[in-house]
């Protein structure tokens, strides 16, 4: 295991960010922490990263037990939601800072910032200040930084969140792909579940202070544990407190067979290759139904057109204590 | 602006712009010029204010000063007790601004970044010779640094004079400059917030490394302009100094104290030319930090 998290419990106040949290990232895994705001996935990245201490509970980096070690013994590169960039310093004093404050050989360190900076694309920026930069050239800046000193573990506190949504998408695929070249192990965190299903390999799904689910973002999705991760992860029609559809799973009939129930289309969104379909069920209840764009138009649907849909056995939890 | 653009873009825009314009326009003629006269009469009143109270005494000065020629002046610069007392001042600046710089970053860094108990009784603490008179500050001085003060018999025992001598004055000067640099980079400091200096930290840098290298430099800017206003009062200080100097010629008399005793001595020449001095000197300050900041902003866009 490259980073295993055991009890770790953290109050700020009477506030409970983390209560008794375990989880183990495995070596050059990429792991998304994925939940709402408050919900203690920053203060675990931080905690990791040994920016923010346990009030108990242990953190063990690449096997060795780090709980006691600052910061800047771990061995972490660390991302921050802003990218805390030294706005005096030039990208490539930015980018050199790891391994100035270690005292390497200048003709070494120019050598590595020349690699860093080909590596997130910045090659022609060397010289400018942060403040001549774009959010995504700022983000990558922030991340040959941390890459520099060759961290054991690489940890990204909301990545892509203060960035648009094209630059986002880019830079999300950017990511994965950097992760299959230089294998080394990443945790981010999101509040966004498509990032989290995009990008991670491993997802450890936050609420409140505890971990709800952990695993591939298949099995959130196929197996959610619980009703806050099926409602959390993937779209999701929510029937009463605990009974959940898949938009996806319900079907819109060409015609009523008397299997189905009838509808009234309230709503008819187009996104692209998805129809989104909003309906109103004959008891009253308001549900979503998600298809293409081809089955949209063979039913030439449209609003205030009733018809009957078929509706999937609605996936039931049973609430914990 | 904004109008002209979306009508290029999309014809909604062409719409929304001539929907807008009517509204806004007959608006914009009467209270333009209603803008505009408010802006003069603000201006006006602002200049004349600095006018009245700043401009006209200074040029009066400079008048003055040189009423007579040039050759009073030179006099009047060359008495040894002026040399003495503009070399005195310079002496107590050169202790008393270093001595501050370094005390207020430790202070700003203490309260912003030491989470200390009582954060708010230390900040007071530290405003507080902003609110004090100058004078009292020099007579608790002699009453605690004075012969029959609480350190008089220990520090008379051991042959140091603090009163009526340049350690005491140095040590009024301090206590009323105190609070400029603290004052400047507290809010500096709070603004820039901890990530970079945590960066630094995850990047391996030691807190010694993250504060010369990190730190400092982001705050460089508070700090200079504070170093600017603690040189200003320093060297314009009298309340203080005038009660823990003794007033002794060619001993213990600062600019502003030989100001004072020529003007009471009737040597107008003397007094004027030993202010203009001083108002010099304040000038070149300021001079310095402006030359300072242009230099280093066209090497760094921050």
């Amino acid at each position: 295991m490259a980073i295993e998290v055991r009890n770790v419990t953290k109050r700020f106040g009477d506030f409970v960010a983390l209560d008794d949290v375990c989880i183990g990232v495995a070596d050059g895994a990429l792991t998304a922490l994925l939940g709402p705001s408050g919900s203690g996935k920053s203060t675990l990245l931080r905690i990791i990263g040994g920016l923010e201490t346990p009030d108990s509970g242990t953190v063990a980096i690449g096997g060795r037990d780090v709980t006691d070690t600052p910061a800047r013994m771990r061995d972490v590169g660390f991302v921050f939601q802003h990218y805390a960039p030294f706005k005096h310093m030039t990208v490539k004093d930015n980018v050199a800072f790891g391994l100035t404050v270690r005292r390497r050989p200048k003709a070494e360190i120019r050598e590595r910032v020349t690699e860093l900076l080909d590596l997130v694309r910045l090659e022609g920026l060397a010289d400018r200040y942060p403040a001549q930069l774009s959010g995504g050239q700022l983000q990558r800046m922030a991340l040959a930084r941390a890459l520099a000193v060759q961290p054991k573990v690489l940890l990204l506190d909301e990545p892509f969140g203060a960035l648009d949504a094209q630059v986002r998408a880019e830079l999300r695929e950017w990511l994965r792909r950097l992760h299959d070249e230089i294998h080394v192990t990443t945790i981010f965190v999101t509040h966004d579940q498509e990032e989290a299903m995009d990008v991670a390999e491993q997802i450890v799904v936050m609420n409140l202070g505890r971990i709800e689910q952990a695993g591939t973002p298949n099995e959130l999705y196929e197996s959610p544990r619980n009703e806050f991760v099926m409602s959390f992860v993937g779209p999701v029609n929510r029937l009463d407190d605990m009974s959940f559809m898949r938009p996806h799973d319900i079907q819109i009939l060409p015609s009523n067979d008397g299997e189905g129930t009838e509808a009234l289309i309230e709503r008819v969104v187009h996104l692209g290759f998805e129809v989104r379909v909003e309906l109103k069920l004959e008891d009253g209840r308001e549900i979503w139904a998600q298809v293409t764009r081809e089955r949209a138009h063979e039913l030439e649907l449209h609003e205030g057109q009733i018809l009957a849909v078929r509706l999937p056995p609605p996936r039931v939890f049973t609430p914990s204590a | 602006m904004s109008e002209s653009v979306s009508v290029g873009a999309h014809p909604g825009g062409a719409a929304l712009g001539r929907r807008r314009d009517p509204a806004r326009r007959p608006a914009a003629g009467p209270g333009a010029r209603a803008a505009h006269a408010r802006k003069l009469g603000v201006r006006t009143i602002a200049l004349g204010y600095l006018a009245l109270l700043l401009a006209a005494p200074l040029v009066m000065i400079f008048y003055r000063t040189f009423e007579h020629g040039l050759i009073p002046v030179w006099n009047a610069i060359t008495a040894p007790n002026a040399v003495h007392a503009f070399w005195l001042s310079i002496e107590i600046v050169a202790i008393v601004v270093p001595l501050n710089t370094v005390f207020g970053i430790g202070m700003a860094l203490l309260l912003e970044r030491g989470h200390p108990r009582g954060r708010a009784l230390l900040g007071m603490l530290v405003d507080l010779p902003f609110a004090i008179s100058p004078v009292v500050v020099g007579l608790a001085l002699v009453l605690v640094y004075g012969k029959t003060g609480w350190f008089g018999d220990w520090l008379a025992a051991h042959g140091i004079q603090v009163i009526f001598s340049v350690p005491g004055m140095v040590i009024a000067t301090a206590v009323v400059s105190l609070p400029f640099v603290a004052r400047e980079t507290v809010p500096v400091l709070r603004e820039l917030g901890t990530d970079a200096e945590q960066a630094a930290a995850t990047l391996g840098a030691s807190r010694w490394q993250t504060l010369l290298r990190i730190t400092l430099p982001a705050i460089r800017w508070a700090v200079v302009y504070g170093v600017v206003l603690t040189t200003a009062r320093a060297l314009g200080e009298f309340g203080a100094v005038s009660i823990v100097s003794g007033r002794i010629e060619g001993q213990t008399q600062t600019l502003p104290l030989y100001v004072q005793d020529r003007f009471e001595n009737f040597d107008v020449t003397g007094a004027y030319t030993a202010a203009v001095v001083l108002a010099l000197l304040a000038l070149a300050t300021l001079l310095a930090m402006n030359l300072l900041a242009r230099r280093s902003a066209s090497r760094t866009p921050v």
